[in-house]
Formats: structure tokens, C-alpha cells, sequence
């Protein structure tokens, strides 16, 4: 297998295009190529790509049909009501839905050009590279130190711990707050301070995509904001892709936005789709589906 | 002054109803009346309750009395070195039925807990929905197995097949008993441990190995530490399995796979005995049993104080 360099090489050509619509009505949205401004520059490639993809909890389908392709080194927000689905096709992306029982996808995940739930793919090594925050900060019951350094243990990496335990909090903005009690227990910590935490542990082995489910829901709003600051940061080294309840945010952080709602299925139940994909300047002020634009109006979700 | 009445509001307005009240301003008739029949009953039921209460934990604390004023006066350095004495005989001790206990005890928890924790994380971490539902379920029906049975099962397998009584075979006799404990109470500690935490070690990579022994287990240790003091405290009291397992003797263990004095057995013959030398030894190693129960429970609280979940 060539290495990933040489796939960036071979996607940086590509143009980054718009897709969005279900395909199972059809091509209700057509690619739109139009508002291709300068600031929305999506040359550095594809980074993740769904194509039509279904994701089933047993037997219940609980997102259909999600074609979409996130930009390499940018933010990508998933917005939309709760229960359509957001959370689900996030972690489809590093294969955290396996641990899940009954849960299978059809459809395909592409991480550059390879196939992510092929066969011979170890999730283990695809989880290595794409790394996740999650909604609730969850520092293991261990030292700040322990926290961080646990994932270059469990990955085999040699390197000097307390030079990559600095690093990685300095990247969090957590250090100063931080560098003196390096052995004090996470749990310690405030929310907001825990989950930097939760994201230095994830890059300190170095991911090149990271998840954020949610990453600023149970936090205040000025340690909200120290978190989007730090995605900003990180964006310069690696992909996003977060998951809001909150359109500001998705506003204030996101280069590229994808919209998600529910409708209701004849047993029942809720099943999610993707309802229109695009640059978020484009999904806030110039939506091309209805839906979108009550959405991101407010006047529903 | 405005007025207010209480009534139901289902009551039509206009009634002249039994129930309502009337009184001149609205904080009015808020005083305490003990007379009236609402309260009396109230306060006879909390009389009630109390004494029940009282009753029941009445056996507890007589138990532990009787036992320290019958086994007191034979508290003496003899009574934990020394052999107990032929049986006419005055004086002695129960040394032996003290190493025997934690020899045939120790032999339990060896064989418990290993298999109890690990048989827990597969139950919790590994397995799928519908096996784990039986395997639970056939480990309440081995907690409730009487202890008899367990010792049954050790004389058959064990006793049996090597043509002696054993502290081994006693040992495994425990070990069925102390089992059940030890499965559930690890898998409920493990349970509490916040499927998140789990996630995390996963999204970063490590293996289902990794995040079960550095993630899960540590974050559950102290309630598993919990429930292995706990099968421990209810293994040392049991006596029916030691019988016709562990056997006893008047001497010290000679080795584990020779019949083994324990306190409980020791209790059993010497309580019953007509010698009075032997009735104290049997009261005296009753307060040392009920003392290594209560230890190991506060040692087992003292654990989950730490807990983390």
C-alpha cells in the first residue's frame, strides 16, 4: 500500500466538489457549483468520503443514503435535530461503531482511497489515525500524566513521554494551567479543563483526522470558546469533523457544513439523512433545500 | 381581612360541605396540632417502624455480646499458639484451627479468584447479549446452591478420587461458594464503569486487551477488591462443606493435602462436647471468628471508600 503522502499527491488534484441530496429520492440537489468564493479554498484534497452510505442498528436503519466528502485540513460541521444521526455517521469514520452490537453500515467510507471497512482494514490502526473527542469529557481515572501518555504506550511509541506530554498540553492550551500538577488525578480538573485534557490525549499520538462529538455541549461558554479557538489551532495539522447542536458555533468554526434531519419511517421510527452538504457560508446564507433554511432560520430543531 | 377556605375543589362551591374550612387570613391554621387524628397516626406508625427497627437489629448486637462475654475470659496468648487439649483435659488454645482456616481459605480464594474475575471480564467486556443473560443467571443459581452441596460436590470429586480428606479439597469447596460472589460482584463493578471510558481507549488505538487491563480494571479495583473480602468473609464462617472435606484434627496442618482443622469445624465438635475446657475453646474461637468476619467487612468498606465510579 503506497503511503499517505503519496495519496495527498494524488488527491490534491482532485477538485473539492459540493455534493449533496439523497439519492434514494433521486437527485433532488443537484452539485451546485456556483459562490466559489476565495476564502472557500478547498484545494488541500478529500480526507474522508461516504458514498451512499446506510448505517443499521440490527435491523433498524437508523441513517440512510449519506453521500458527502470532507475537505483534508479544515473544520466540517455535522448540524441538525437530535436523533438524525450525526453521532451515528461520525463514528463510522474510525470504526467506533463496531464496539456497538448488531451495528453494521452499507455503502462505503473512504479514508483518502482506501476503504475503511474493507476486510483486510485492522480497526485498531484506522482508530490510531483518526482520533475522537467526545461529548462528555472522559479523562481516564489516572494522572493528568498517565492521561496523555497512555495512548503512545498502548501504540508502542518509544519517544521521550514527558517531551510528548508537554507538547501535547502546550497544543491543548492546557499546560500552564496544568504543569504543575502533573500528577494530580484528570478527574480533578473543571470540565472545560477536562476536555482539553480529553483532546491533548487524542493528539499526542499524532492523528491525522480528529472526530468531536459534541465536544463544547456539557461545557461553559467561555470554555467553549477556548476549545473553538483550539480547533482553529489544530486545523492547521489536522482534518475536523465536529458534531454541534449549536449553529453559532457551527458558524463561527466551520468551513464546511453538512446538514442532517429526520423523517419519520413506516415502522415508526426515526431514520436520519443528509439534507444538503456544502461550504457553511453557502448552508447558512444561501440554503438550496427547505429544510435547511427553516433549520438554520430557526424555525425548527 | 381576606377570608380563605379549604376545601376540595372538586366540591361544588355552593355546598355546605363537612370537609371545608374557613379561616380569617390566609396564614392562618398553620400552627401543629398533635390532637387531631392525622397526626396521632402518623406518629404511631413512626413509633411502629422504630420498634421493628429495634427488634430486628436486636439479634445483631445480642449475638456479638453473648459471643464476647462467653469468649472473653479465654482471650489469652495460649488460646492463638497453642494445640487445643485431648479432651478431659484443661487449658490450650486453637492455634491450629486458625492457620487451618486461612490455609483452607487462602486455597479457596486461590482457586476463586482468578477464575471469578477473568470469567467476570469475559462476561462484561467480551460476550455477546445472549450468552452472558444464562451465564448470569446460572451464577445466581450457584450463589444459591447451599453450602452443603458445595462440600458434597468436593468430598465426590476430590475426597473421593485421592482417598483423603484435604485442606484442598476444602479449599474447592469454597471455592464453589465464593465463586458466585466474586463473578457478580466484579461484573457489576465492571458494569459501572462508564462505557465512554471504553471508547476513549478504543479511539485512541489501543487494543480491547489494552483498555480492559488498563483502563476498565484499574477504574473497577476497588469494588472487585470489595467482593473478593466479601466471598472471603463468608467463606471463613462456613462450616457444612468442611466437614467431610477439610475434616479436622487436635494437631497442626501437616500439609494441604491432610484432613485440615478450621475454626468453624473446631466450633462445631467443641460446642457440643460434654468437657467445659472445650465449650470455652468453642466460645473463645467464636469471638475470633465473628472479630476475622467484621475485619474483613470493614477492610472491604475501607476499599469501596476509594472507589472512583
Amino acid at each position: 500500500m503506497p503511503s499517505i503522502e503519496d495519496h495527498d499527491q494524488a488527491i490534491a488534484r482532485q477538485p473539492f466538489r459540493k455534493q449533496g441530496g439523497h439519492p434514494e429520492h433521486g437527485q433532488r440537489h443537484q452539485p451546485n457549483e456556483h459562490s466559489q468564493d476565495e476564502d472557500e479554498d478547498f484545494s488541500d484534497g478529500i480526507v474522508l468520503r461516504t458514498e451512499n452510505l446506510d448505517a443499521y442498528y440490527g435491523k433498524f436503519k437508523a441513517v440512510g443514503g449519506v453521500t458527502m466528502a470532507l475537505p483534508r485540513n479544515r473544520i466540517t460541521a455535522l448540524i441538525g435535530p437530535s436523533g438524525c444521526g450525526k453521532s451515528t455517521i461520525i463514528r463510522c469514520f474510525n470504526r467506533l461503531n463496531d464496539l456497538i452490537e448488531g451495528f453494521h453500515i452499507k455503502g462505503k467510507v473512504y479514508y483518502y482511497d482506501q476503504d475503511l471497512y474493507d476486510k483486510s482494514i485492522d480497526p485498531i490502526e484506522v482508530r490510531r489515525r483518526i482520533g475522537m473527542v467526545f461529548q462528555k469529557p472522559n479523562p481516564f481515572p489516572k494522572s493528568i500524566y498517565d492521561n496523555i501518555a497512555y495512548g503512545p504506550r498502548v501504540n508502542g511509541i518509544k519517544d521521550d513521554l514527558d517531551e510528548l506530554v508537554e507538547t501535547s498540553l502546550r497544543r491543548a492550551a492546557l499546560w500552564d494551567e496544568v504543569k504543575d500538577k502533573l500528577k494530580t488525578n484528570g478527574l480533578a480538573l473543571s470540565g472545560g479543563q477536562q476536555q482539553r485534557l480529553c483532546i491533548a490525549r487524542t493528539i499526542s499520538i499524532n492523528p491525522d483526522v480528529v472526530l468531536m462529538d459534541e465536544p463544547c455541549s456539557s461545557l461553559d461558554p467561555i470554555s467553549s470558546l477556548k476549545v473553538e479557538d483550539l480547533m482553529r489551532e489544530l486545523k492547521k495539522d489536522y482534518s475536523i469533523v465536529i458534531v454541534t447542536h449549536n449553529m453559532q458555533q457551527a458558524t463561527r468554526i466551520a468551513d464546511v457544513t453538512a446538514f442532517f434531519n429526520a423523517r419519520e419511517t413506516d415502522e415508526g421510527g426515526k431514520q436520519g439523512y443528509l439534507v444538503e452538504f456544502g461550504s457553511t457560508k453557502q448552508i447558512f446564507q444561501d440554503p438550496q433545500e427547505k429544510t435547511t433554511k427553516d433549520y438554520v432560520s430557526g424555525r425548527f430543531g | 381581612m381576606q377570608r380563605i377556605k379549604l376545601c376540595p375543589i372538586s366540591t361544588n362551591q355552593m355546598s355546605t360541605n363537612q370537609n371545608q374550612r374557613v379561616f380569617d387570613s390566609p396564614a392562618q391554621g398553620l400552627t401543629r396540632a398533635y390532637t387531631n387524628a392525622r397526626s396521632l397516626f402518623g406518629i404511631a406508625m413512626t413509633a411502629l417502624a422504630a420498634t421493628c427497627l429495634i427488634i430486628s437489629i436486636l439479634p445483631l448486637f445480642a449475638v456479638i455480646i453473648y459471643v464476647i462475654i462467653k469468649g472473653i475470659n479465654r482471650l489469652n496468648l495460649d488460646l492463638f499458639t497453642a494445640l487445643p487439649p485431648a479432651a478431659s483435659l484443661s487449658g490450650g488454645g486453637v492455634g491450629n484451627a486458625i492457620l487451618g482456616t486461612l490455609i483452607v481459605v487462602g486455597i479457596g480464594a486461590l482457586i476463586s479468584v482468578p477464575f471469578g474475575i477473568l470469567a467476570a471480564v469475559y462476561l462484561s467486556e467480551f460476550s455477546s447479549g445472549r450468552i452472558d443473560r444464562w451465564i448470569r443467571f446460572a451464577t445466581n443459581v450457584l450463589s444459591g446452591v447451599p453450602s452443603i452441596i458445595a462440600g458434597i460436590f468436593a468430598y465426590g470429586i476430590i475426597v473421593l478420587t485421592t482417598k483423603t480428606f484435604s485442606a484442598v479439597a476444602g479449599g474447592v469447596a469454597l471455592a464453589v461458594l465464593m465463586l458466585p460472589i466474586i463473578v457478580r460482584t466484579t461484573d457489576e463493578a465492571l458494569q459501572i464503569v462508564p462505557q465512554d471510558l471504553r471508547w476513549a481507549s478504543v479511539g485512541m488505538g489501543a487494543s480491547r486487551y489494552h483498555t480492559v487491563v488498563r483502563v476498565v480494571l484499574p477504574a473497577a479495583l476497588p469494588a472487585i477488591v470489595t467482593g473478593v473480602t466479601l466471598a472471603v468473609a463468608r467463606a471463613s464462617g462456613e462450616t457444612a462443606p468442611l466437614i467431610f472435606t477439610a475434616l479436622f484434627t487436635y494437631f497442626w496442618p501437616s500439609g494441604i493435602w491432610d484432613p485440615t482443622p478450621t475454626l468453624s469445624v473446631l466450633i462445631y465438635n467443641f460446642a457440643t462436647s460434654p468437657f467445659q475446657d472445650q465449650q470455652e475453646l468453642a466460645w473463645a474461637a467464636s469471638l475470633i471468628l465473628v472479630a476475622l468476619v467484621l475485619l474483613t467487612s470493614i477492610l472491604a468498606r475501607w476499599a469501596t471508600r476509594k472507589s472512583i465510579y
